[in-house]
């Protein structure tokens, strides 16, 4: 049985990377894996995604509408943006933090404070406030990898040796507060 | 080894063990990763060229001189290439030569999405397909070898999502090929038209041969299922089986040019009908209804944009999978911005408020400066064309009479500028064009991932070269004035644009700062600047949102710098009039 988890963000927040590891992990775990995602333009600050299919032969690279076993939202808004991707019973993981999007910056839009509330009812949920965890824990930049963390806690793939996966794609320097932030990551989604 | 890689790190791969000796490329997306990734094997000369028709032409040299030599290009990249292609297929090849052509189906990072199969029918150059990165290491060993035994450049098309998706990969051994020795012989090679001509029978002979040869290509195949058929090509192949699994029967196309025509019958004497599955243009479709089968053809599938499984389930009518009901009326549009910091940023702010400009823009991330806020560019086509498409405005509206206030200016990149923009800056130099030229240099190529350029003293292995003067350029060209300003400077900007908007004559405008994605080298010239904060002088007057940075929000009474985004261009500051906006107490944060 093939499962998707579908990352999703804005450029710049580091879902590339969680992506790299996601998969190297899942690959030493001996699934056939295959991930999609798009560079180029898009990456200037535009909704970004990474799609993560895993199982014993996986086909389609990237997930369908109602596909997703696993949503995790980088930032609140994609998660509404997004969500049409989720199965109904799939989980939803959002981080609470917000990014203005441009229209919503220049003021001819607004960013909807009952986002959060509004995702509550829709949709099985675990909320993490990726931004003060991460301050806390290995720094801002690491934020990524906390929500990593708590994606492959969630997915049943804790086992896998993370740390390791870490390691092989991360420069040295950035191993301990990376490890920090992803172990912080696991211990809230446990 | 098993190895998870993306199309393009198979691409590299499979060259790499095929024993390529040179590879040469302009970075596009989605093709850019293939060159930056063959820099990084050592027995690859691995080149950014300027442009695709420049790396094209380095690769027939190095085919000339008797190894096997990959250019890699995005599609639009082949159209500037194809001058030389069209011809190289009359000369053929020495060593093996190899063409990675990547195609961008539903446009994410492209001013136009084209059908790449239909240079290699146009042009006559045998064609791969591959659906995912496995098939993308083999096929282009495939593909040098068939170079090799046909005597001609060879096609690996792919899609956005075969070069940017990963997937498992079993890696070989590098083969070293022997060196051909370069033998003399115009014939083959001098394409002068009494040549050419004898050379224009051998591309037909050559295409009847490789016809045949492929009828029996082990890369075009059946897999039998039901009685409803399903034909595909590319990253197709697995979409279908995604949604019909083995209930159907395949005809998988991993080489589309020429098409094999025996084992098209076969399929179709098997099936009741079927579906052609395919990226871009109705090229299968036109294929099959040309045997004579379009009424088995099930003819319901779009014509263009991304193929995806859902595309595919919701044309085919099969079942839907169940999706959250919510409201999505919440949800704000993200499209791309300039990035906080970018140097950009500055030049487009005085830029929109100038009246009377028509700005002709280009390929590249200041593309964005025709987005809200600026709304500062009136076009954008091609690479390298905002100066002569500007100079084209300002000679017509010169030559009818009819507008004396409107004026064009020309705005584009540094690599864009080395691609094709020089060209267009010699047109307005050699006509007298009072098109304004402004080069926006970033010290890279910032859209498709900061690679090096003639411009930046780099070359794709990291080697030093020497760093291509713009400024000596155009002033070679004999424009004056040709000003160079920092784009965080506004005042700068303005008095650039002052001067140069009051010449009646070619003139050229650089703004130089390095792109915030790539942190120069150089500290002196280019400093790390202290970040800024709102102080409490702010009226919460919101002029600065003029600026578009996306560190800087608003609510109804505040103001806030976001300082973890902030990078302390400056350009929010000189824009406050209140000058309530400062550096940081803390330095850098």
């Amino acid at each position: 049985m093939t499962k998707s988890i579908l990352l999703v963000g804005v450029g710049g927040q580091g879902t590339i990377l969680a992506g790299k590891i996601i998969t190297s992990g899942l690959l030493s775990a001996g699934y056939d894996v295959k991930m999609s995602e798009i560079h180029g333009m898009s990456q200037r600050g535009g909704s970004v995604s990474t799609h993560v299919r895993y199982g014993e032969r996986v086909q389609s690279p990237v997930i369908e509408l109602g596909g997703a076993d696993l949503l995790v939202a980088f930032e609140l808004m994609e998660a509404v943006r997004w969500l049409e991707y989720k199965k109904p019973d799939g989980l939803l993981i959002v981080n609470n933090y917000k990014i203005k999007p441009m229209p919503v910056l220049i003021g001819s839009a607004v960013y909807s404070n009952d986002l959060l509330n509004a995702l509550r009812g829709y949709s099985d949920i675990f909320e993490i406030d990726g931004f003060n965890e991460s301050a806390a824990h290995g720094g801002v930049i690491t934020m990524n990898l906390l929500l990593l963390g708590a994606a492959v806690t969630k997915a049943g793939l804790g086992s896998i040796e993370w740390n390791k996966i870490i390691e092989s794609e991360v420069k040295q320097n950035f191993w301990d507060v990376n490890k920090r932030a992803f172990e912080r990551g696991c211990e809230l989604a446990k | 080894m098993k190895q998870l890689l993306t199309g393009n790190e198979a691409i590299a791969r499979g060259a790499f063990e095929a024993g390529v000796v040179l590879a040469s490329a302009y970075p596009g997306t989605p093709s850019s990763e293939i060159l930056a990734n063959l820099a990084g094997y050592k027995e690859i000369y691995a080149e950014w060229a300027p442009n695709e028709k420049v790396s094209l032409e380095v690769v027939i040299g190095a085919s000339m001189a008797g190894v096997r030599a990959i250019a890699s290009l995005k599609h639009v990249g082949l159209n500037v290439a194809a001058d030389p292609l069209f011809t190289f297929v009359y000369t053929g090849v020495n060593g093996g030569a190899v063409i990675i052509v990547a195609d961008e189906p539903g446009q994410h990072s492209s001013q136009n999405e084209q059908d790449s199969r239909w240079y290699a029918q146009s042009a006559k150059v045998p064609m791969f397909e591959p659906a995912n990165s496995q098939e993308c290491l083999n096929m282009v060993k495939e593909a040098f070898a068939l170079s090799e035994m046909f005597d001609t450049p060879v096609f690996v098309r792919m899609t956005t999502r075969v070069c940017h998706s990963k997937s498992i990969v079993e890696c070989g051994e590098r083969a070293e090929q022997a060196v051909k020795p370069y033998v003399k012989d115009a014939s083959k090679y001098v394409m002068v038209p009494a040549n050419a001509r004898q050379r224009r029978a051998v591309v037909e002979k050559r295409m009847n041969d490789l016809k045949a040869h492929i009828e029996k290509s082990p890369l075009n195949f059946i897999t039998k299922g039901g009685k409803t058929g399903v034909i595909a090509s590319g990253v197709c192949r697995h979409y279908a089986r995604e949604i019909f699994g083995d209930s159907v029967t395949y005809l998988d196309m991993g080489f589309t040019h020429p098409l094999p025509d025996n084992i098209l019958k076969e399929f179709v004497g098997t099936v009741d009908g079927f579906y052609v599955i395919e990226e871009n243009d109705p090229y299968l479709k036109t294929w099959v209804k040309a045997q004579g089968f379009a009424d088995k053809l099930k003819d319901v599938l779009p014509k263009y944009g991304e193929m995806t499984p859902d595309v595919l389930r919701r044309c085919i009518g099969l079942d839907i999978p169940p999706t959250v009901e919510y409201d999505r009326s919440p949800v704000v549009p993200r499209p791309p911005a300039l990035c906080a910091g970018c140097p950009h940023r500055g030049f487009f702010y005085e830029l929109a408020k100038r009246k009377d400009l028509v700005v002709t823009g280009d390929i590249g991330c200041y593309t964005l400066g025709f987005a809200p806020p600026f709304n500062a560019m009136d076009s954008c086509v091609c690479m390298g064309g905002a100066f002569s498409i500007g100079h084209g405005f300002n000679r017509a509206l010169a030559a009818s009479g009819t507008d004396n206030k409107t004026r064009a200016v020309g705005v584009l990149g540094d690599s864009t500028f080395f691609h094709t923009g020089i060209n267009s800056l010699i047109e307005v130099a050699y006509n007298g064009s009072n098109t304004v030229c402004i080069i926006l240099d970033n010290r890279t190529t910032g859209m498709t991932g900061g690679q090096e350029h003639p411009g930046t003293g780099k070359d794709a292995r990291g080697n030093k070269t020497p760093e291509l003067d713009i400024a000596k350029i155009a002033e070679a060209c004999g424009i004056t004035p040709v000003i160079t300003v920092n784009p965080n400077n506004l005042s700068e900007v303005n008095a650039a644009l002052d001067k140069a908007l009051a010449h009646d004559g070619p003139s050229v405008i650089i703004t130089k700062w390095p792109c915030v994605l790539k942190k120069s080298d150089d500290k002196e010239k280019y400093p790390a600047l202290d970040k800024f904060e709102v102080s409490e002088k702010c009226t919460a007057c919101k002029l600065c949102l003029r600026c578009g940075c996306p560190a800087i929000s608003a609510d109804k009474n505040t103001v806030v710098i976001n300082p973890v985004q902030c990078t302390g261009c400056g350009v929010c500051e000189q824009v406050c009039p209140l000058k309530a906006i400062k550096q940081r107490s803390e330095n850098g944060d």
